[in-house]
């Protein structure tokens, strides 16, 4: 599937809650669900400083594509964090590069991307396009 | 005793709806809200008597040079300082402890050392740090027990001829914890060292008397005491004021300049170089009035009282540990829930119309001795209520059932 093609069933998936009760309890269920990240990932190199919650991402290229492993600390962020590695994991790098998140908004969940919440998801973000740019650079 | 809902229709903010529920306003301690008087007050401002101030000799900077002053010597009385020249205006505390500090540079030599404590916000520690670089001076720090308490005879055994300046807060922001420090003021003067109070937190909640206290310098923002964002007061002793170079150089701070030389201007304006926050400096003097009217004595008794209450009823929580458990508190309860990311909590009673603080307050050292990476802080002001505290703590057990 495309990233948007993703993106999309996501919004349809989430469009079926009512209140946001239970998106948020949708979104502690992934969190939870979220395949960790490999201990040995989980270094000072691979973690994103968020104000508030620390996230690890770690990237790998599997062929073509590139393979995402995260954590957090808080379990709303590791939720959100299941929906990008949904989202972006498995993916060819130029197609992550050039992919928006404005889906997030759709579903509900912008005040965790807003700059207040510091919370190293945009960062997060960030750091998955950077990831992508390198294996693209190294690549080309 | 005071009329808390005369008082909540004085402040036109906590009306609002929050995410579809009525506001409960927990985050004191990171700004206050305003109440129509401070509002209007800056408006009138705007509308009646804008112009700069000091060096017009039109009629309206002579008002608002009269307006600016006469805020000056509000808070000159607030705070009970010896002389109005003693109370610089500045833009919030981090900018009056920068400018000790800064000031601090020509004075300290190699191996000199400053004292700070474990239970600083950043912007008390951050710029001693610089200092200390900038210098050679050695930074030393006070440690605090498991009840977020300064370790008193730890700070006995810091001091010595070597300690030049000693800065620490009035209340740690973090945790609510009031430190002893007329007991540090008098043991670093002994030494002949001297001592800035960080009054942020403590402004809100009481009246400082800094004839009584005989600190050196204390800094305090505007913002956090129902005044407007961007204002503060830096109150030094003169002698320390003459003797600390200026620390921005510009207009309004100099009595003469050439090419050759340049002389500066007396205290207060050697240290308030360009044109000041005038709205802001003549409206905090609204907001010290305000403040008085209710009276520091009301405020504290009605603000132990929703300390007593909050911790009683957070306490009703299972798994729940309070950070700060030392007897001398202002009221602020700093928690965290077993198991539980504290933003997590703080994003979902969000969503419940509660606005708390989380994180770490920028205040890493205490996080990292209690080893958390956060604190949830329910910061509590003279216009909350009983009632407030009993949603937060219903919001913070669904909050719990949510997650676990």
């Amino acid at each position: 599937m495309t990233i948007k093609e993703i993106q999309n069933e996501i919004i349809d998936e989430f469009s079926m809650f009512d209140d946001w009760v239970q998106r948020y309890e949708y979104i502690i269920e992934l969190g939870k669900s979220l395949p960790l990240i490999e201990e040995k990932y989980k270094t000072d190199e691979n973690l994103i400083k968020g104000c508030q919650s620390k996230v690890w991402l770690h990237g790998e290229e599997n062929s073509d594509k590139i393979v995402f492993t995260a954590d957090s600390d808080a379990i709303l962020t590791k939720g959100i964090i299941a929906i990008l590695i949904r989202t972006f994991s498995n993916q060819k790098a130029a197609d992550i590069i050039n992919a928006d998140t404005d889906f997030i908004d759709e579903i509900g969940l912008k005040e965790h991307l807003s700059a207040t919440r510091a919370n190293g998801l945009v960062s997060m973000i960030k750091n998955i396009k950077m990831y992508a740019l390198a294996f693209n650079a190294k690549n080309n | 005793m005071l009329d808390i809902q005369k008082i909540r229709a004085d402040f036109p903010i906590l009306t609002q709806k929050v995410n579809g529920k009525p506001l409960v306003y927990f985050d004191n301690g990171a700004t206050s809200q305003k109440p129509q008087i401070v509002i209007d007050a800056e408006v009138k401002y705007y509308q009646e008597i804008n112009a700069n101030i000091h060096r017009g000799v039109h009629t309206l900077s002579q008002l608002a040079t009269d307006a600016y002053e006469i805020s000056r010597g509000k808070v000159k009385d607030h705070i009970n300082a010896k002389f109005a020249h003693e109370v610089l205006f500045t833009s919030g505390t981090t900018f009056g402890i920068n400018l000790v500090a800064n000031g601090f540079a020509s004075i300290l030599k190699p191996g000199d050392e400053v004292i700070v404590s474990s239970l600083e916000h950043h912007s008390n520690i951050v710029p001693w740090q610089m200092l200390c670089e900038k210098t050679g001076a050695i930074l030393k720090v006070i440690p605090i027990n498991e009840n977020g308490e300064l370790i008193i005879e730890a700070f006995d055994a810091l001091l010595s001829e070597k300690t030049k300046i000693v800065t620490v807060n009035h209340i740690s922001n973090a945790l609510g914890i009031i430190n002893p420090i007329k007991y540090i003021i008098d043991k670093a003067h002994a030494v002949g060292a001297a001592v800035l109070i960080d009054g942020a937190q403590a402004v809100p909640h009481l009246k400082p008397d800094v004839q009584e206290l005989d600190c050196d310098f204390y800094a305090f923002s505007g913002h956090k005491m129902c005044g407007p964002t961007g204002t503060g007061i830096l109150y030094g002793k003169e002698e320390w004021l003459n003797k600390l170079p200026p620390y921005q150089g510009g207009g309004e701070m100099i009595k003469e300049v050439t090419f050759e030389k340049t002389t500066y201007a007396d205290l207060p304006h050697k240290f308030e170089a360009g044109t000041p926050n005038i709205a802001g400096g003549i409206v905090l003097g609204t907001a010290v009035d305000y403040l008085n009217n209710i009276g520091f004595e009301n405020i504290q008794h009605y603000e132990n009282e929703l300390l007593e209450y909050a911790t009683k009823r957070l306490l009703e929580i299972e798994g729940l540990k309070i950070y700060g458990t030392g007897k001398n508190k202002a009221s602020v309860v700093s928690f965290n829930i077993d198991g539980i990311h504290p933003y997590d909590i703080g994003s979902i009673i969000d969503k419940l119309g509660i606005a708390v603080r989380t994180g770490h307050h920028c205040a890493q050292p205490i996080m990292n001795f209690f080893c958390i990476p956060g604190t949830i802080r329910a910061s509590f002001s003279f216009y909350n209520t009983k009632e407030e505290i009993d949603q937060m703590v219903e919001a913070v057990k669904k909050a719990q059932t949510m997650l676990s």
